[in-house]
């Protein structure tokens, strides 16, 4: 399949405010674009909320209390729709909302949030909290409950850890979201700042979407490298405590994780490095370095040693996709920065062509590596909506989207194959086997025979065939000459 | 009943106000949404309903942050009215609050009165509802945006000959369905909200960004003059009412019915439509009624084995405890996750006359119902997919229909309603308690009667 579109200028127009934040590469890469900035109003953007940053991040902390403290539709729009995996406690998985009414609103809602947390603490004596994180939603910013002074005293009371996330949806974008939630992932550690350190790693910005987390640790444990602690996939209290005694952290989700990365230096004296594990340039890269980072001559040469093998039985599988992509035109419209850098090395590892690159919560230096590594002539829109990835994907004449749940069915209704890079993917994009199996979702998507239907379609039959009985006719030809003869 | 954490809702069977305000803007032809709020609200609200109906879902937000929520989000509101304007040429504009904008007091009526006569607001009819999240369900958004909308076009009392059909939250293609029987019934109507094309069209070449299809507003402006109102929905409050006000408002006689799920339901419906057209019933639906009938009396012995959870919004829950009695499928937990008087008071009476005694639970959340669907022992779920984790928790076979349903495919094109959608979900529901019996009664046998013994040869 190549696109149904050719590649012709279309008359959509712009919103004058939204074209500071579009931008063509050139040659010489001096293109510069707004991001960061608040999304403009009506333009639907593709970007949720603070408290949808906060949920991110946290949610997938599998043996804490998610409390929402809010109306009903924050906690109900974010219940158990992501694919972070747990290896033991699954209450994570369950939405715990205050549900907050009118009165409330009125009123105010604090003795309502002191209730509940007591009734978590009093339901479940058998196997006590742990850990409880409280989030502040829009209305709770509005009527001003004082969520930190609540969480504190039941600290006190109960003995555990009972963390506010200061999360109201209008207070910024997703990004300031991320904030919040590393600032309660800070508040959580504290307690254990002292620890001795040891020789291992804490993994931040993985959320084991699909099993990856797992799939990663597996290398490490091959290579001999020692996992303290992951932010967050797969994360427990117990463990997300032991933290500061790591001695170095890898940064996987740059857009959500830098920020604690860097507080953690500041605080715990953890250095970091930037690693990604999509695409098999990237996973084999960042072992390299994350070995050269902590380990002896012993440790590098494992890793080396591991690479070397796996690289080779996975370039073995990836051979043939690359012959079935080789020159497809791709558009990427991701949530942050490193996923959409990754994607584009991956694409080009694939033989593919970029002609679009844009993310929600991207970052100034984020898109100065896109500008290098994208293709001239190559689309690059920050907090982009429907209507710009309409107009670009038919002036670019893109053959594949990559995106998540909400560009799904607008690629679909384009006639433009699509793969799910979002968190409710249920098979690991990550990692070797990762790069093995996005290759064959690209390919099953973008060589499907759906397209060749869509390819045919045209205005006056509805792409009805008309020349059915032909066919026929010509297969059964010899046999009606025969029969007729008779 | 009480659910069991009183503070808490725990894992939540219900959404909140904006979702039904959403649901129904997308029943008016060449028109967009507004929520009024913070960016997030509309973003969830797009992503819960493309997973459902596997569409593009356009929901603009005023995209309100911490200046517009301190000074007020005027501003915000007439940059999205003027963006939307530009990108999307709508006819009609809806625009719904949010808790946000509710709780910091934005007047959306004033601010859209200032500039409804200005260019380019004027190319647009704007329309409002007031939709905080926190003051009702998705349920209580539906109707009252219903109303709301109503309540502002519907401007010309001049008598007609049509009738208004109004539909609650059913899938596009119930809703293309009884616009097949109203047009076979020859029958001159309006039938609103009609999302039946616009979520879930079909693939042309040319992609529309507001799908085709839709109550036209101008039919909506003419609701006042109908002959009579159908209101497909008998667990809708008065004051929520759009039948209600245009009887009230323009004596349009209303007749209030269920949703024609199950055998006694669809008669109700068709009856109704034959005595208001004065057509006789066309032999289509007598024959499809006496298929139903057959396949009921197929069905009848495995259908005595269920023993049900229904969950969801009042209304569709009363209809398909209307179907599971009338097939003999014992309704052990009947629950809505909202308030809702009229349910109880209307499905009790028929429960208890076929000497069922279900558990009636009101503004219930999952962890409740999963509770007490255990003790009673249910062994069929039916509702939206959401029950899932009580599926994969307990083992017990989940029917998905209502909304969500985001763990399969094809939802928007289930047909539930009329004798034909009737049949096709009670195969379902039949079919699932079947597969259980087989799969599990050699086993279950075995375990029960079998004693070692000596073969006597």
């Amino acid at each position: 399949m190549s696109s149904i579109y050719k590649k012709e200028p279309t008359d959509y127009t712009i919103i004058q405010e939204r074209n500071k934040s579009i931008a063509k590469n050139t040659a010489n890469n001096i293109v510069s674009i707004t991001c960061d900035s608040d999304s403009v109003a009506g333009t639907v953007s593709q970007r949720a909320c603070v408290y949808c940053g906060a949920r991110v991040v946290l949610n997938p902390i599998t043996d804490a209390y998610h409390i929402v403290h809010g109306p009903i539709g924050c906690a109900s729009y974010t219940w158990d729709i992501r694919g972070s995996l747990s290896s033991h406690s699954e209450i994570y998985r369950n939405s715990f909302s205050t549900d907050i009414q009118e009165k409330d609103v009125i009123f105010g809602g604090e003795k309502k949030l002191e209730a509940a947390i007591a009734e978590i603490i009093e339901k479940n004596r058998v196997n006590p909290p742990k850990l409880i994180f409280v989030y502040a939603t829009c209305i709770i910013g509005v009527i001003g409950d004082d969520i930190e002074a609540v969480c504190k005293r039941a600290e006190e009371q109960y003995g555990i850890r009972v963390i506010p996330v200061k999360s109201p949806g209008f207070a910024g974008n997703k990004k300031d979201g991320y904030k919040a939630a590393c600032n309660s992932l800070m508040t959580l550690m504290k307690q254990s700042k002292n620890l001795q350190k040891v020789k291992g790693i804490n993994f931040l910005g993985d959320f084991n979407l699909a099993g990856e987390m797992w799939l990663i640790n597996n290398y490490f444990r091959e290579i001999g490298i020692q996992v303290v602690s992951t932010f967050t996939g797969d994360a427990c209290y117990d463990n997300l405590i032991k933290a500061p005694s790591a001695s170095l952290n890898i940064v996987q989700c740059a857009g959500s994780m830098t920020y604690l990365a860097k507080q953690m230096q500041k605080q715990f004296e953890i250095p970091f490095i930037k690693i990604s594990f999509f695409g098999v340039e990237d996973t084999s890269e960042s072992l390299l370095k994350i070995a050269r980072h902590i380990g002896d001559e012993a440790l590098i040469k494992r890793a080396e040693k591991f690479i070397l093998g796996i690289k080779e039985k996975t370039e073995k599988e990836l051979l043939y996709y690359r012959k079935r992509l080789h020159n497809r035109r791709a558009a990427i419209y991701v949530g942050g920065g490193f996923k959409a850098i990754s994607l584009i090395k991956q694409f080009n590892d694939l033989g593919m062509k970029i002609v679009i690159v844009g993310t929600q919560t991207g970052k100034a230096e984020d898109y100065e590596e896109i500008y290098k590594l994208a293709d001239e002539g190559t689309m690059i829109l920050d907090d982009s909506n429907p209507y710009e990835l309409e107009k670009f994907i038919k002036e670019t004449g893109a053959d594949i989207l990559v995106g998540g749940v909400k560009e799904r069915p607008l690629a679909y209704k384009l006639g433009l194959a699509f793969c799910d890079h979002n968190h409710e993917r249920k098979h690991p994009l990550a990692g070797y086997e990762g790069a093995i199996n996005f290759a064959k979702e690209i390919d099953e998507s973008i060589n499907s025979p759906i397209w060749s239907f869509i390819k045919e379609i045209d205005s006056e039959t509805e792409g009805i065939e008309d020349d059915v009985r032909d066919i026929f006719q010509e297969v059964y030809n010899e046999k009606i000459v025969k029969l007729m003869k008779v | 009943m009480e659910k069991n954490y009183v503070n808490l809702d725990v894992n939540p069977c219900k959404m909140c106000m904006p979702m039904g305000m959403a649901t129904v803007l997308k029943g008016i032809k060449n028109c967009m949404t507004i929520l009024h709020g913070s960016q997030g609200c509309s973003t969830y609200i797009r992503r819960h309903m493309a997973t459902h109906y596997n569409e593009p879902i356009d929901i603009a937000s005023s995209s309100l942050t911490e200046e517009g929520t301190v000074y007020g989000g005027e501003n915000n509101l007439k940059t999205a009215l003027l963006n939307v304007i530009k990108l999307y040429s709508p006819e009609v504009i809806g625009i719904g609050t949010t808790c946000l904008a509710e709780t910091i007091g934005e007047d959306i009526d004033r601010i859209i009165k200032e500039v409804k006569d200005i260019e380019p607001y004027n190319k647009v009819r704007m329309i409002t509802a007031s939709t905080a999240g926190y003051k009702g369900t998705q349920f209580e958004g539906y109707h009252v945006a219903m109303r709301s909308i109503i309540q502002q076009l519907a401007d010309n009392p001049v008598k007609n000959k049509k009738l208004n059909i109004l539909v609650p939250h059913l899938t596009p293609a119930d809703i293309r369905y009884i616009k097949e029987v109203l047009n076979d019934f020859n029958a001159d109507y309006t039938l609103f909200p009609d999302f039946s094309e616009t979520l879930d069209s079909g693939y042309s070449k040319e992609y529309k960004r507001i799908p085709e299809g839709g109550t036209d507003a101008k039919d909506i402006a003419n609701m006042g003059g109908a002959k009579a109102s159908i209101q497909l929905g008998v667990t809708v409050p008065h004051e929520l009412s759009a039948g209600h006000y245009l009887l009230e408002r323009f004596r349009v006689p209303l007749f209030q019915i269920p949703v024609p799920i199950g055998v006694k339901n669809t008669d109700r419906f068709i009856k109704l439509l034959s005595q208001l057209t004065g057509n006789p019933i066309p032999v289509k639906y007598k024959k499809a009624r006496a298929r139903a009938l057959d396949a009921m009396i197929d069905s009848h012995k495995y259908n005595a084995q269920g023993k049900a959870t229904l969950f969801g919004e009042p209304e569709l829950v009363y209809s398909l405890a209307s179907l599971c009695i009338e097939n003999g499928i014992k309704p052990e937990v009947l629950a809505i996750g909202g308030k809702n008087v009229l349910f109880k008071k209307l499905l009790a009476p028929l429960v208890v006359k076929e000497g069922y005694n279900p558990l009636f639970l009101s503004e219930a959340d999952f962890e409740t119902i999963q509770q007490q669907t255990i003790i009673r022992n249910s062994n069929i779920l039916i509702g939206s997919s959401d029950g899932k984790w009580i599926e994969e928790r307990e083992g017990i076979p989940l029917i998905r229909v209502g909304f969500p349903v985001h763990d399969r495919i094809g939802a928007q094109r289930r047909l539930n309603v009329c004798y034909e959608g009737t049949l096709r979900l009670l195969d379902e529901i039949t079919n699932c308690l079947i597969e259980h019996k087989h799969d599990g009664y050699r086993k279950e046998m075995y375990e029960s009667f079998y004693k070692k013994q000596v073969c006597s040869q």
